[in-house]
Order: C-alpha cells, then sequence, then structure tokens
C-alpha cells in the first residue's frame, strides 16, 4: 500500500542508523551550515542541523511534511531567528538580514512560489532583478529566461495571480534567477503540481544544474528530487538523519518504497 | 441649477480632501498592516509647523505650504523610526495601540506645551477666494483641492506603476517578506510609504489651514477618522479603493446635508455613517476590496 505522503518511508529513517549522520566534509563550501537551531516558542524545529554545500553542487534536503526543511530554508536565508552559523562563501552572514544575503548572491524560491499575485509576469521579473537594477544587462538576462520558460513570455502582461500553478512555478524560478544568484534554493518546487508539470519543472532544473549554478532542492519528492541531486539529506524531526551521495540513497532499501517519488 | 452644481463642486472638494486622507492611512496599511491613527497627528503637527513658521514672521504663501508638507514627510518618517519600528513584527494590535498612544501623546504634547485653544494662522487664507466662473461663484480652494488631488493620484499611480520602488511598494502590499527575497531592504519600502502618507498629510493640512484659518490640538482627529472610514468603505488594503471611497464619502456628506432639513443639520454623520453601513452589507469586503481565494489562483 502507497502512502501517498511518503511518511512511512521517512518514519524508517527515523530507526537507528549502523553509522553516524555522514557530512561530507567541503570546508570549501560555498553554502556552510553549523549547528542550526531553529525554535518557534516552545517548539524546536531543528536541533543543530549541520549542511555543507560545495561550489556548483546539487545537493537535496529531504524529509516528510514537519522535518524542518522549510525553517531550515527560511534561517539559512534570514526570514526566521536562529542560533548556529550559516556562511557563504567563506563569509558569516548568521547577523545579516534577507536583503543582504540576496544581495551576496543567495535566493530562495520559497515554497508555494508566492509570486506576486498583483502584479505582472513583467513586473514580478522585474522585481527579481531590483539587486541588480543598476547593471545593464537585465533585458538580456530577461530573455535568457523569457528563452527557458516560453510561457511566460506570451503571459508577460498578464497579472501573475491568474497564472496556473506550473507556471507560477516557473515564473518563480525566473524571478529568482533574475537577481543573478550563485546559490539557488528551491523549496519544495513540485508541491501541489500535477505528475506532468513536475516531470517538466525537474526538466527546468536540471538545466539550471548544468549553468554551473549551486542548488539546494527542498523536496519531499525524494526520488525524482534524488534523480537531479548530486548528494543529499534525510531530514527528520528537525534532525538530519541520513547523507550521503544521491545514488547511493537512491539504492538504500529504505527509500526504495517511496510512493511519490515517480520511480 | 446653480445650487446643482455648486454642491456638486463642493462633493468633489470633500471627496478630494477624503480620497487624499485615505490614502495615507491605506499606504502605510497595505504595506505594514497597520491603521496608523497617528495620521491625523502628522496633520497636525504639520500645521502647528506652519504656525510656529509664521511666529517667526513668514509671511509667503508658497513658503507655508512648503514647511506642511515637509514637516509632514519629517513626522511621518519619525513616527515610523520611533514608534512604529520597534513593534513592526509584533501583532497587529500592538500597533495599533502603538498609534492610538503616538496620537494621544502628541495632542497632549501640543495642548501643554502650545496652547489647548486654537490658534489663528491667516497665512494660507489666499488660497481660499471666492471667483465667479460665469454665473456660478467658485471657491479656489475647492478647484485646488481637486486639482492637487488629481495630480497626487496620478504622480501615486504613475510612481506605483512605473518605478522600481513603486513596485516592490505594491508587491510588499501583498508579501512583505517575499519583497525581501527580491534584495528589497523592508525599511526602505516602509519608510517610503511613510514619506508618501506624510507627504499627503501636509497637503491635506495645507487645505484644512487655508479653509480654517486656525490650528488646534486635535485638528487632525476628525479628519483621520473620515479616512478610515473611506478606506472601509472602498475596501481596505486597495489603494485604488481608498481614493474611491473619499470620493464617494464626500458626495455622501454633501447629499445628506442638501437632503436634510437644517434643523437636523448635526445629524449629519450619523446618516453618512449608517449608508456606509448599508453599502458594507452589500459588500462587506467594501468597493473595490478583494475576496480572499483559496486555491492556486488569485486575482
Amino acid at each position: 500500500m502507497s502512502d501517498p505522503s511518503g511518511a512511512a518511508s521517512f518514519a524508517a529513517l527515523d530507526q537507528p542508523l549502523p553509522d553516524p549522520p555522514a557530512l561530507l566534509t567541503h570546508r570549501t563550501g560555498m553554502l556552510v551550515v553549523e549547528n542550526l537551531v531553529v525554535r518557534y516558542g516552545p517548539i524546536t524545529a531543528v536541533r543543530g542541523v549541520s549542511i555543507e554545500v560545495g561550489a556548483g553542487e546539487t545537493v537535496a534536503l529531504l524529509g516528510p511534511n514537519g522535518a524542518g526543511k522549510t525553517s531550515i530554508v527560511s534561517a539559512v536565508i534570514g526570514l526566521v531567528p536562529s542560533t548556529g552559523r550559516v556562511s557563504f562563501d567563506g563569509r558569516d552572514v548568521s547577523g545579516l538580514s534577507p536583503e543582504e544575503r540576496v544581495r551576496a548572491a543567495m535566493t530562495v524560491v520559497p515554497e508555494g512560489r508566492r509570486v506576486f499575485a498583483n502584479l505582472t509576469v513583467a513586473e514580478n521579473l522585474r522585481l527579481g532583478g531590483f539587486v541588480r537594477r543598476r547593471e545593464r544587462d537585465q533585458d538580456a538576462e530577461r530573455d535568457r529566461y523569457l528563452a527557458m520558460f516560453p510561457v511566460l513570455r506570451e503571459r508577460l502582461d498578464q497579472l501573475a495571480g491568474t497564472l496556473s500553478g506550473g507556471e507560477q512555478q516557473m515564473l518563480a524560478i525566473a524571478r529568482a534567477m533574475m537577481s543573478k544568484p550563485r546559490l539557488l534554493i528551491l523549496d519544495e518546487p513540485s508541491l501541489g503540481l500535477a505528475p506532468r508539470i513536475v516531470a517538466r519543472i525537474f526538466e527546468h532544473i536540471v538545466e539550471l544544474k548544468k549553468s554551473g549554478i549551486t542548488i539546494v532542492l527542498v523536496e519531499q519528492n525524494m526520488m525524482q528530487a534524488l534523480a537531479v541531486a548530486d548528494r543529499a539529506y534525510v531530514l527528520s524531526t528537525g534532525s538530519i538523519r541520513h547523507a550521503g551521495p544521491a545514488a547511493e540513497l537512491r539504492a538504500d532499501p529504505r527509500l526504495a518504497d517511496l510512493a511519490i517519488g515517480g520511480h | 441649477m446653480d445650487y446643482a452644481i455648486q454642491q456638486i463642486v463642493n462633493a468633489l472638494a470633500f471627496g478630494s480632501e477624503y480620497a487624499l486622507l485615505a490614502l495615507g492611512l491605506a499606504l502605510v496599511f497595505s504595506i505594514m498592516g497597520l491603521v496608523n491613527f497617528a495620521h491625523g497627528e502628522i496633520i497636525a503637527v504639520a500645521g502647528y509647523s506652519v504656525f510656529f513658521a509664521v511666529a517667526l514672521g513668514l509671511q509667503s504663501v508658497l513658503g507655508a505650504v512648503t514647511i506642511a508638507i515637509v514637516m509632514g514627510i519629517v513626522t511621518a518618517l519619525v513616527f515610523e523610526r520611533v514608534a512604529f519600528r520597534p513593534v513592526r513584527y509584533a501583532p497587529t494590535t500592538t500597533g495599533l495601540l502603538t498609534a492610538f498612544g503616538v496620537s494621544i501623546v502628541v495632542q497632549n504634547m501640543l495642548t501643554l506645551f502650545v496652547s489647548p485653544k486654537a490658534r489663528a494662522v491667516p497665512v494660507l487664507g489666499p488660497l481660499n477666494q471666492t471667483f465667479f466662473i460665469g454665473p456660478y461663484a467658485v471657491s479656489s480652494l475647492q478647484l485646488l483641492e481637486l486639482a492637487v488631488t488629481i495630480v497626487a493620484i496620478v504622480a501615486l499611480v504613475l510612481f506605483l506603476n512605473r518605478s522600481l520602488l513603486g513596485l516592490a511598494i505594491r508587491a510588499a502590499a501583498r508579501d512583505f517578506s517575499t519583497v525581501r527575497l527580491m534584495g528589497v531592504k523592508a525599511n526602505r519600502v516602509i519608510a517610503t510609504g511613510f514619506a508618501l502618507s506624510g507627504f499627503l498629510a501636509g497637503v491635506v493640512s495645507v487645505f484644512i489651514l487655508a479653509r480654517r484659518g486656525s490650528v488646534e490640538p486635535d485638528f487632525g482627529s476628525a479628519p483621520v477618522i473620515k479616512a478610515f472610514v473611506a478606506c472601509v468603505l472602498g475596501g481596505f488594503g486597495s489603494l485604488a479603493g481608498a481614493a474611491v471611497g473619499g470620493m464617494v464619502l464626500g458626495f455622501l456628506d454633501v447629499a445628506i446635508l442638501v437632503a436634510l432639513p437644517q434643523k437636523f443639520g448635526g445629524l449629519r454623520d450619523a446618516l453618512t455613517y449608517f449608508l456606509v453601513g448599508v453599502v458594507l452589507f452589500w459588500r462587506p469586503q467594501g468597493l473595490l476590496g478583494r475576496t480572499v481565494e483559496l486555491g492556486d489562483k488569485e486575482v
């Protein structure tokens, strides 16, 4: 019996592991998160998580609902208070505001897409390039992503709120890329989308990966994420339960029966 | 016929003033979710600034207008920095109580340190002259109010639609935290919203001063209530709604005043608010307020 939430498979990962969670050491990592703790009042959502992402890597953060994935993303970009250390390109960015972190070339495509529904597609893209507004190649940059997502070109003057879920996701990715980030964090890009649309979104993620950008891919859709990622961390109840190369995790029998993986 | 035209001009003038007031409130509300009841005190401080400038020898109308507008902007920015920024991420009720607190403190300071009585400020009187267009007697102030409101709304619309910071303000009105993910500084967006709101408060202060010729501690209290009602009527959070709500409220005010026998004139506000209540019964979200849709698509 398949479990649409994938919770059963993730629950298997809560069992004690023969080896301690393996962290791949990328001391020259582009993103280094050390001992991150996120608390919401009395609830601890993230319990001392450490993550490293090397330049040019695609790293997946996997886990069921409530595992703390979005809390980690929010803390890494500075939207929620946290303790621990977040370094980007060797610089401690823990004390920086979200806007300062975006200026440092980190960006997030938030969960639920969060396009500006009251703005047109063109206006969303323009705002995406806010930190690069003084650079002259904004139009070329926009054309690049309109070529990647041709449907957006057809809808440039349409309000973003009237786009379908898949189109909104494409817009959210293009908008994030307009800031010319070196680190792109995608928070649940498959959330609420039909499988056919999810497949297309993942094709675009592969395309972005090939361009050399560093990607952190946060997903419940485990197998599909592992097919794209180089490495992955598996989270449960705010802690890392497992980490390793994506290929190894795909072969892990504890993950093999994941219902929504689309294997 | 003359009487009808005169009343239409009156309604347009009232409506313009209410629209400017309501836009000031709506701008801050749309960005921060704060109903800034201290907006009236921004109007009051702008008015008292002109009073002090006159006391120091200012005679120029242009100088008085400039002082009112500049002080409106400065006061709004000071309120934001000192009172509202520390409670930015607090619950909505905290912001609301802070606004009431600022309002009370400023009113009492004006009462204690200046005077509880109205103080004459005649410098803006020349803005309020009566002249004739054919057979019709027209107030220059009323025409000015209408013209300035149109220019202010057009300028605001252009700013919000064409400039990148304007786009950020519109986007922040829907989703503040995601705007920050675009690299837009939160403080900058909010300060710009307050500055625009202060600018509008300064303009309104000029109009009220020109009409009344005096300033008193609760100078801005009644106008801000009208602004609040105009925002609710138009749909809170909608800038277009604020402008439309202000205009509709102006027409309602004048229509009721015209329709009521003189001895019932005191019931004007009660009847106006009753009619606003009827409109809200029909459209609880206000005339141009948006209904919240669940699901992916949002218009």
